[in-house]
């Protein structure tokens, strides 16, 4: 591993462009991904409020159905595939080598090309809007016969062969995480010394290298069938058209974890810091990790319960035994903070948002593994109340909570905390405000994936306010990247570790060199630069 | 990691040096993990093949698998298809498993620092590869003569899916042994560095493994 050349003036972040186009650096590369994320986030978003806009009353006012179908489709598919998988990889990549103590990623150059495919990938995606007939539109999940060639146009081959390179980057990222955990660790980083999110961040990525592979599967039988007269999905000619959905979900259901767990880490990261307290039950958090992972490969047919094609009660029970080990981290979350000396600065807001949210759409999700339950909410707004409750009020919050968190390391200048708390206060009642409504829209029978409904469903009311929350949420966006601008100029000087923080990364300057570490501390428990600030090992 | 764990009581040590080197290498733990993936992407059609297989019912309300038109040409122990042509999918087999012991006899020559032996035996491996490569492409000429194509209900969907990407899988195994063997005659590898030669060879077997399976699901069981 002797490759790291000391050379200290190496300048961080003030290299020109060329050095970000073909930089190695894991760091660099982690931002990239942070960036190139929160680009889609905010196509996914604008997305997100043409859809909005359409619903807020009855009728058709601003497009026609093709396009709206267009708008939730990509929606969708923006912001799961090109925002919150990567943006949480982003942060494992930046993050992950640091808190190990490692001087890179295990293989720096593959490293960017996992980074670089993606925004290939989403280009693909989005060029389907140019094309005639328009982008994807059978939603993110692409179910045939919606998806096949006979209703759906070259916007869904776009899509496909966009997600087939965005999968191939996940693939290769998980890889070099996996590599990079093991084999890459400081001396005295023994498995249960490191940090929670390195620990999701494993989970994760060996959810990916199972899970993925399987998606490019069905992402090419449904190419094949549409383009080269397969018959894979196509009943008339002996195919079958629930395959696809049990290829697709035994991806998309372990996908589900992967954009929670890292989350969890990030806040499992960040909990103990803003309480001074320890993490609760740090092994009890590994194994419900481990253990969210592997029930992750046994539920994927609770999407399906309404197909009459599966076996209900296993994939019911095994749903609901998911809630054991999330709830045994719910546990873990509450008594860490319980009695600690919490200070409420904006990363903590995030955090327990994310606990508030989360709880939520783990009842809901609940509600939803029922299977009489789910036959009455099956393809209604609950559904959709639930996947953003999860994924909105548990991911975006979490992620949110660890730009603020990793901003002063990543940059050397800490954000505005007053700024932060606006969007916290505006983030959470737009986010609110938006989904919550949607319980009560989905238990009064409105259908997910529609344009318009009648004027006197009784839906208008509901409508209206989370058309409202949206744009809240879109509001709460303004504070932030004013503060990031603001922040990257003027900021107030992070200095080394200004959270006075447990793990590795914040044992180095804010930002680090190219090499990571000139010392590392020495590493004795899960807590290696608390051991050092408080004296507990030889400072060096 | 407990071999150099006490690299960190001597403080003057810089990160570089106090990092672990042993165990299996980076590259080809690396690709154990990529060769995981790929399991799992074949796992993904064959179970596709299975369920679409299981299922399947004939014009004449039968369950005959393969179909029973394309059933004689593709029964590995006849020597001609019905058309006259030669069926060489069994020469084709035994070419690929020799091609397995061949990439193994090389890493073993790499281990022992037999640098001949090694390049030797790679050189033989990729032949054989490119060989069954030209042997599939005969192949696929035969079938689609036989009438045989993608569109031919779910068989011929799933065949040729199937083995398309086993031979696009072999197409990248020959590309990697290409780049082994090159660096390899240009003197490169040794017993104590050719972690590519074994992430390689690991690939190949791989590779051989997938045609094995899909050899005996599609002529064979």
């Amino acid at each position: 591993m002797a490759t790291t050349t000391l050379h200290p003036a190496a300048p961080a972040y003030r290299s020109g462009l060329y050095e970000w186009l073909t930089t190695t650096d894991h760091k660099k590369i982690g931002i990239m991904y942070l960036v190139n994320s929160i680009l889609f986030f905010l196509a996914g978003g604008i997305l997100a409020l043409v859809v909005r806009v359409e619903l807020a009353q009855p009728g058709l006012q601003y497009m026609d159905e093709a396009f709206y179908n267009q708008a939730f489709t990509m929606h969708a598919s923006f912001m799961l595939f090109l925002f919150i998988i990567p943006i949480l990889a982003g942060f494992g990549n930046y993050v992950v080598p640091l808190q190990i103590g490692a001087p890179d990623m295990a293989f720096p150059r593959i490293n960017a090309l996992s980074f670089w495919l993606l925004p290939l990938g989403g280009a693909l995606m989005a060029s389907g809007f140019l094309v005639s007939g328009g982008a994807a539109a059978a939603g993110w999940t692409e179910y045939p016969p919606l998806s096949g060639a006979k209703y759906s146009g070259t916007g869904t081959d776009l899509w496909i062969m966009g997600l087939t390179l965005i999968g191939t980057s996940s693939i290769l990222g998980a890889i070099n995480f996996l590599v990079t955990i093991f084999k890459m660790r400081a001396p005295g980083m023994t498995l249960f010394r490191m940090p929670i999110l390195v620990w999701t961040v494993l989970v994760t990525s060996v959810l990916v290298l199972m899970a993925t592979p399987v998606l490019t599967s069905a992402l090419i039988m449904l190419f094949i069938d549409r383009n080269y007269g397969g018959n894979f999905f196509d009943p008339n000619q002996g195919g079958l058209a629930v395959l696809y959905q049990n290829v697709f979900w035994f991806y998309s259901h372990p996908a589900v974890y992967i954009m929670i767990l890292p989350a969890m880490g990030i806040i499992s990261e960040i909990l103990p810091v803003f309480a001074r307290k320890p993490l609760f039950g740090y092994k009890a958090f590994v194994f419900a990790t481990a253990g969210i992972g592997a029930l992750g490969f046994s539920v994927w047919a609770h999407h399906m319960f309404t197909t009459g094609a599966v076996f209900l009660p296993f994939f019911s029970l095994m749903t609901f035994l998911i809630a054991v080990p999330t709830g045994v981290k719910m546990f873990n979350w509450i008594a860490t903070l319980f009695r600690g000396q919490l200070t409420f600065s904006t990363p903590l807001l995030f955090a327990l948002g994310f606990l508030s949210l989360f709880l939520i759409g783990g009842l809901n999700g609940a509600f939803s593994a029922a299977v009489p339950v789910d036959f009455a909410i099956h393809d209604t707004y609950f559904v959709v109340a639930h996947i953003h409750y999860v994924l909105f009020g548990g991911s975006v919050f979490g992620v949110f909570a660890g730009i603020y968190y990793w901003f002063p390391k990543m940059t050397g200048r800490m954000l505005n905390e007053t700024l932060g708390k606006i969007q916290f206060v505006l983030m959470f009642i737009g986010f609110n405000l938006t989904f919550f409504p949607m319980h009560q829209l989905g238990l009064a029978g409105m259908p997910r994936r529609i344009a318009d409904y009648a004027g006197n469903a009784g839906w208008s009311e509901l409508n209206v306010a989370a058309t409202i929350g949206g744009f809240i949420i879109a509001l709460s966006m303004l504070p932030f990247f004013w503060n990031v601008l603001v922040s990257l100029r003027s900021g107030k000087r992070a200095g080394d570790d200004p959270w006075e923080a447990n793990t590795l990364e914040w044992a180095t300057t804010s930002p680090p060199p190219a090499y990571n570490f000139d010392h590392l501390p020495e590493v004795r428990s899960e807590r290696p630069v608390f051991d050092a600030r408080h004296g507990r090992t030889t400072a060096h | 990691m407990t071999a150099d764990a006490h690299a960190l009581t001597a403080p003057e040590h810089g990160v570089a040096e106090a990092h672990h080197t042993g165990g299996i290498g980076n590259p080809v733990l690396g690709m154990l993990l990529f060769i995981t993936s790929e399991v799992m992407f074949f796992a993904g059609l064959f179970a596709a093949y299975f369920s679409i297989r299981a299922g399947y019912i004939d014009a004449d309300g039968l369950h005959r698998w393969p179909p029973k038109e394309f059933a004689e040409t593709l029964d590995p122990f006849r020597l001609t298809t019905a058309h006259g042509d030669l069926n060489l999918i069994l020469p084709a087999t035994i070419v690929l498993v020799v091609s397995s012991f061949t990439c193994q006899w090389g890493v073993w020559a790499i281990r022992r620092d037999d640098h001949r032996g090694f390049v030797r035996n790679f050189a033989v491996t990729l032949v054989l590869g490119v060989t069954f490569l030209l042997l599939q492409a005969y192949d696929y000429g035969v079938l689609f003569r036989e009438g045989m194509t993608m569109g031919s209900g779910t068989f011929g969907t799933t065949y040729f899916t199937l083995t398309g990407f086993h031979g696009a899988h072999v197409f990248g195994g020959a590309l990697m042994l290409a780049v082994v063997l090159y660096r390899g005659m240009a003197g490169q590898f040794s017993a104590r560095h050719h972690d590519m030669v074994e992430a390689t060879s690991l690939y190949w077997h791989f590779v051989d493994v997938v045609w094995i399976l899909l050899f005996s699901i599609l002529y064979l069981l």
